[in-house]
């Protein structure tokens, strides 16, 4: 192996084999990080260069309430959907992974809405079927319900956008399934013996085994999640009443609609820090419930 | 055994509940793109008579651009964007995955990072700089980033490179190959699956993409698919949900071909890197 290390010593090639993502590293993200730390301490409108204004933007921005209406939307959107894509997607990938036939197509027809989830297509089908006379309310009549407008309602608008968004479990559930592959299966066989049932199981066996993979569905879901535009802006445009005004889609308003640049430019590192915090958290939290492979040994 | 296709079965229920779940807003958007706007209402699945003329009619219904020509546009963005992505990322994979250089380790934990990155702080400042370089309503936004890698794809791709054994570029380089050469010759043509893997997910990504695309383009002419199919529910007074569904409905046809044609490459790429939750 070292032997091996020595041959693969070459700091020119290496440095040219990833020059194009170290130029694009250096141009396309540290560069304007900067930059973009710069302008959220400026008055800067694209049109006129920036003007320097101290701490005002964060000033205006913590009295802002639209910023406080968008943090409540997007937190409530990513604390609903976040953990019903996982429940959701943990729960068919358990079923999956038995020797049952017709797996593929299974998989394939859960897996469908994921692949298309994310297109304006599909954006456009949401508003379609939740509007007033979309085929959401022929089924809720059959139970009696009466007729709404599910968008143009703000206390169901941001559910049509969760419910979007909890359709497209199937990616996570895909890595769920290739993580319930890698159980051993004698660790069931030994609880088994001790007498577990399949429910002790889940939580004995399955649940600490798969924590990882639980994690690293989180913490992406999270972060995804934080960012959602497409959907609410094609199918709800922030409203009804801001009700589904998220954070992203609040930036680009003030960025691009209003050429505010220095105050989305805060807006945006105020979303970095959040993100931050909120990975940080998890990666925390994270000790006292994701259990990697070579501690499972002092587990027991 | 007994309990073993008990539960099996109810798994079959439980799972055919789940698919019809899933499947049936694609059911309907199906039917309902064959539907005359009156029918649209009605809670049935398929119209009484297939309109379809909305596929006709709506892909002639924008003013001076036909769906011919944002498909046109949409192909050759993606197809480029795509073939840079690949073979860029491709690059610096076999960099990070085979060679070693000074501080690789910590090029590679901020490659890491990007990946985690919300684009949004970047974003303003790209903006700018290429509003600076006169590249708005061009598809320089796209396709310059594109040929300088995807961190994601780098990634999936290291993790495939790692899985290769070093027996065959070593011997080669004792035979005098460059590492240009290995790359090319050896490593390339082994990677084959994982290539298509970043391939399927770059087109899929780059085709879908609306955020770019709303920002960066700001005629028709320039405009994609996804873009057009935005401007048909807005220059309409009384939208003609049939043609809209109907033109939606076409608009992902590429995407499911694709997954069609390579299912299995895509359950791998999903599987081993996580890709996109």
């Amino acid at each position: 192996m070292n032997h091996g290390k020595n041959h693969s010593y070459a700091p020119l090639a290496g440095y040219l084999f990833i020059s194009p993502w170290l130029i694009g590293f250096a141009i396309l993200t540290v560069w304007p990080m900067i930059q973009s730390l710069y302008y959220s301490f400026t008055d800067f409108s694209l049109l006129s260069p920036p003007r320097w204004i101290g701490m005002q933007n964060f000033k205006e921005i913590s009295e802002d309430r639209f910023f406080y209406n968008s943090l409540k939307v997007t937190f409530t959107f990513v604390i609903t959907s976040v953990p019903a894509r996982l429940v959701f997607a943990l729960f068919v990938a358990m079923l999956l992974n038995q020797k049952i036939r017709g797996i593929g197509l299974y998989r394939t027809i859960i897996y469908l809405p994921s692949l298309i989830g994310g297109s304006v297509a599909v954006a456009v089908l949401w508003k379609n079927i939740f509007g007033m006379t979309g085929f959401i309310n022929h089924i809720t009549a059959l139970f009696g319900i009466a007729p709404k407008n599910w968008i143009g309602t703000p206390g169901t608008a941001l559910g049509t956008l969760v419910t979007l968004s909890v359709w497209q479990f199937g990616s996570a559930m895909i890595i769920f399934l290739a993580g319930l592959k890698q159980i051993p299966g004698e660790l069931y066989e030994a609880s088994s013996v001790d007498g577990a049932g399949k429910l002790r199981q889940f939580f004995t066996v399955t649940l600490p085994m798969l924590s990882p993979v639980i994690f690293f569905n989180l913490i992406m879901g999270l972060i995804n999640s934080f960012q959602s535009f497409t959907a609410a802006f094609v199918i709800t445009g922030g409203g009804p009443l801001n009700s589904t005004e998220m954070y992203a889609l609040y930036l680009y308003e003030k960025a691009f609609a209003a050429l505010h640049m220095g105050y989305a430019s805060a807006l945006a590192w105020i979303l970095l820090a959040i993100v931050a915090v909120a990975t940080a958290i998890n990666f925390l939290v994270s000790k006292y419930w994701v259990f990697y492979e070579n501690d499972t040994g002092g587990n027991r | 055994m007994k309990s073993l296709t008990a539960s099996k079965f109810v798994a079959h229920v439980i799972l055919l509940l789940f698919s019809a779940i899933m499947f049936y807003p694609v059911l309907w958007w199906i039917g309902a793109s064959f539907k005359s706007n009156p029918e649209l209402s009605l809670p049935t699945l398929f119209p009484h008579k297939f309109q379809w003329n909305n596929y006709s009619d709506g892909w002639v219904a924008l003013p001076k651009y036909t769906f011919t020509y944002f498909f046109l546009n949409s192909i050759k963005l993606t197809i480029t964007t795509t073939a840079l992505t690949v073979i860029s990322s491709s690059l610096v994979a076999f960099g990070f995955g085979r060679l070693n250089f000074p501080l690789k380790k910590m090029w590679f934990a901020l490659l890491l990072l990007t990946i985690m990155l919300p684009s949004q702080v970047t974003l303003i400042p790209q903006y700018a700089m290429f509003h600076s370089f006169n590249w708005i309503n061009t598809y320089l936004p796209f396709i310059v980033p594109s040929a300088m890698g995807g961190a994601f794809f780098i990634f999936l791709l290291i993790q495939f490179i790692r899985g290769i054994p070093g027996e065959l570029d070593e011997s080669a380089k004792i035979d005098g190959c460059t590492w240009f050469g290995i790359y090319w010759r050896i490593i390339l043509p082994l990677m084959k699956p994982a290539l298509i893997t970043v391939m399927i997910f770059s087109f899929l990504w780059h085709w879908e993409d609306y955020f770019g695309p709303l920002i960066y383009l700001n005629t028709v002419d320039k405009f994609t698919v996804p873009l057009a199919l935005r401007m048909f529910i807005d220059t309409q007074s009384a939208v003609s949900w049939g043609q809209v569904l109907a033109m939606s409905l076409l608009s992902v046809i590429p995407q499911m071909l694709l997954f069609f044609a390579a299912q299995r490459y895509f359950v791998e790429g999903i599987a081993t890197t996580g890709l996109k939750g």
